[in-house]
């Protein structure tokens, strides 16, 4: 099972799986996942006319190719948005759905031409088409990106926070993104034969995700990412060699996303459990006497004794449901569903004078 | 051309015009702020008071005009000047520590290539320990309130050491105890010597807290001592239809 093949593809796999996970956080962060997505699929058209010109899939052509029809999308997406007024979204999702077709087409006129039988590769990746003497180029241009990120770290981290103040610093924060998309874009070409076009973004974004769960700073998340990545990778790859035919590429999307999705059930301070755990105990620790305060505070405020507060503005005072408590209140005879019927259909209740009573008695 | 333009004025600014789409923002703005004063701006809502301090600090491209810090473009004199945006332009989710934003205030005079070390840390400490967050070093910024967090950023200005200080609505959101304590904080670097500019809403407190002013709506209405700029035909002149709320003011604050 583990034949040199496997091994090719698993370390590949890592490599790319670690390397998108780390730019990822940065796209993640600053609210840029969509121009990932743009990026890769405008990728096709590039890496196609590079495959039609050079006559084969060498790294260099194909990474010429791809970058030129990257830059090539982001000043149409520049255009649209400063010349035309489209709005951001709009004209990413235009960009993108134009260079894929552009992609498509030129894909099938090269087909018809014969010769190039590898290129359906590019659009959902395909791991066994990784060669042994792909991986080092790969890892050469992986780490070159790498050092470059490391070079500017700070910077890069200046950026991703908080632009305006970076730019107040006189940081050039103009040709820094231009880098940083550079980074992005130059990882997205190596993961394409992987991955391909259409779910490369997935390993960027999926990672990045999982790994802000569980950290608190840029430099645990980036190292946690390049983590969940790699274990995505050579997980995809694994897992994709035993169910023989399965499709590495989208087996790491799936365990990418997995990761994501175990991420932000289980992280112990973002967590949706530990969310609702945390919501769960305020519950419980939620004290007759505070829901009682709270009421009359709201009377004392309307200089109304008999007022009748909205349970939901308790809710929000309080922090948690304050229902169990009021019904428990009403059992001891504390507290009373008002009597008016209020248009708004909204659920009221005022103190009873034994409530007031209680409120006003010191702490037994 | 390396000669100092008006290098007795803090902030110098000369005919600065700002447009967006064709439509005036900023229209013909001559501005000098004197070194040494705590100055406040002033304006009802879209008056461009902070695309005034954008402009000035060259985030914000002017179609006219030119502004001098200390007698140098901007350019020349970032290490001079301190920048606090609005609390709301960042994403305080970001996965960072108190530490580390006090820190990015020194990356601009760091350089290239070079990481934050000791003595860094020791800056931002001392800068935390002013702003009274010295204890939440090592807090995630997510768990900051609003007020922790105009405090974070004030601590990154003060790590800078600049001479001049420009803050976007510091006051806006926070409690009464953290703006007295920011107002003192603020009040503390003039009397230091250093200048200090805040976009500022509140009308009422403008003549307590600052002694230089500047009324702004798209044109400079008024600026000088607040003594002198801060009367009702100013506000009548900047405000408008606002008025019978500046009226109240006014008998709010003799009484």
């Amino acid at each position: 099972m583990l034949s040199p093949t496997l091994i090719t593809v698993a370390l590949a796999a890592a490599m790319i799986g670690a390397l998108a996970g780390v730019l990822g956080s940065f796209l993640v962060l600053r609210g840029q996942s969509l121009l990932g997505d743009v990026i890769a699929h405008a990728s096709l058209p590039g890496v196609v006319a590079a495959f039609l010109i050079s006559g084969g899939r060498g790294f260099f052509a194909i990474l010429a190719g791809a970058l030129i029809a990257g830059a090539l999308a982001g000043l149409s997406v520049q255009a649209l948005r400063r010349g035309a007024g489209v709005k951001p979204d709009a004209a990413l999702g235009v960009v993108l759905s134009l260079f894929f077709a552009a992609g498509v087409v030129l894909l099938t006129l090269a087909q018809t031409r014969g010769g190039s039988a590898g290129l359906t590769v590019f659009l959902f990746g395909q791991a066994a088409s990784v060669l042994r003497a792909d991986l080092l180029p790969m890892a050469l241009v992986g780490g070159g990106v790498l050092v470059v990120l490391a070079l500017f770290w700070k910077e890069f981290q200046f950026l991703a926070f908080d632009p305006e103040g970076a730019r107040a610093q006189g940081l050039p924060v103009a040709r820094l993104e231009v880098l940083l998309t550079l980074l992005i874009a130059v990882t997205i070409v190596l993961g394409l034969t992987l991955a391909g076009v259409v779910l490369m973004v997935a390993l960027l974004i999926a990672p990045a995700v999982a790994a802000r769960q569980w950290v608190r700073g840029l430099a645990p998340m980036v190292w946690l990412a390049a983590l969940f990545g790699a274990l995505a990778g050579t997980g995809g790859a694994v897992i994709s060699a035993v169910g023989q035919g399965v499709a590495t590429g989208p087996v790491m999307v799936l365990a990418a996303v997995g990761l994501a999705a175990l991420s932000l059930l289980l992280a112990p301070e973002r967590g949706i459990l530990a969310r609702r755990n945390r919501q769960a105990q305020a519950k419980k620790a939620l004290r007759g006497r505070q829901v009682l305060a709270a009421l009359g505070g709201l009377g004392a405020d309307h200089a109304n004794p008999g007022y009748a507060g909205d349970q939901a503005m308790l809710d929000a005072y309080l922090g948690t449901d304050a229902g169990p408590v009021l019904a428990r209140l009403q059992r001891q005879g504390y507290v009373l569903p008002a009597s008016l019927a209020p248009e708004t259909g909204a659920r009221r209740w005022e103190l009873t004078e034994a409530g007031r009573q209680r409120l006003e008695a010191p702490d037994a | 051309m390396n000669t100092l333009h008006e290098p007795h004025i803090a902030c110098h600014v000369e005919d600065l015009t700002v447009s967006y789409r064709e439509r005036p923002v900023l229209w013909d703005i001559d501005l000098d702020i004197p070194p040494g004063v705590m100055a406040a701006v002033v304006g009802p809502n879209g008056a461009g008071k902070s695309t005034l301090i954008k402009a000035i600090l060259g985030l914000v491209p002017p179609v006219a005009g030119h502004v001098r810090v200390f007698g140098q473009p901007v350019a020349q004199a970032r290490r001079r000047i301190a920048y606090v945006p609005q609390r709301q332009s960042v994403d305080w989710d970001f996965p960072a520590t108190v530490r580390d934003v006090v820190l990015m205030g020194l990356y601009g005079k760091l350089g290239w290539l070079r990481r934050p070390g000791r003595v860094e840390k020791a800056k931002a400490q001392a800068a935390l320990e002013q702003v009274g967050m010295q204890d939440y070093a090592a807090r995630p910024i997510s768990q900051l309130s609003g007020g922790q967090q105009q405090r974070v950023f004030i601590a990154r200005a003060l790590v800078q050491e600049a001479d001049l200080l420009f803050l976007d609505e510091p006051m806006a959101g926070v409690d009464a105890v953290t703006e007295a304590a920011i107002v003192a904080l603020l009040k503390a670097q003039r009397d230091a010597g250093r200048t200090v500019v805040v976009v500022h809403h509140d009308l009422q407190t403008v003549a307590r807290y600052f002694d230089w002013l500047v009324m702004l709506n798209q044109r400079i209405i008024a600026q000088g001592p607040v003594a002198e700029v801060y009367t009702e035909a100013n506000l009548r002149a900047a405000y408008g239809g606002q008025l019978a709320l500046i009226g109240a003011l006014r008998l709010g604050d003799d009484a």
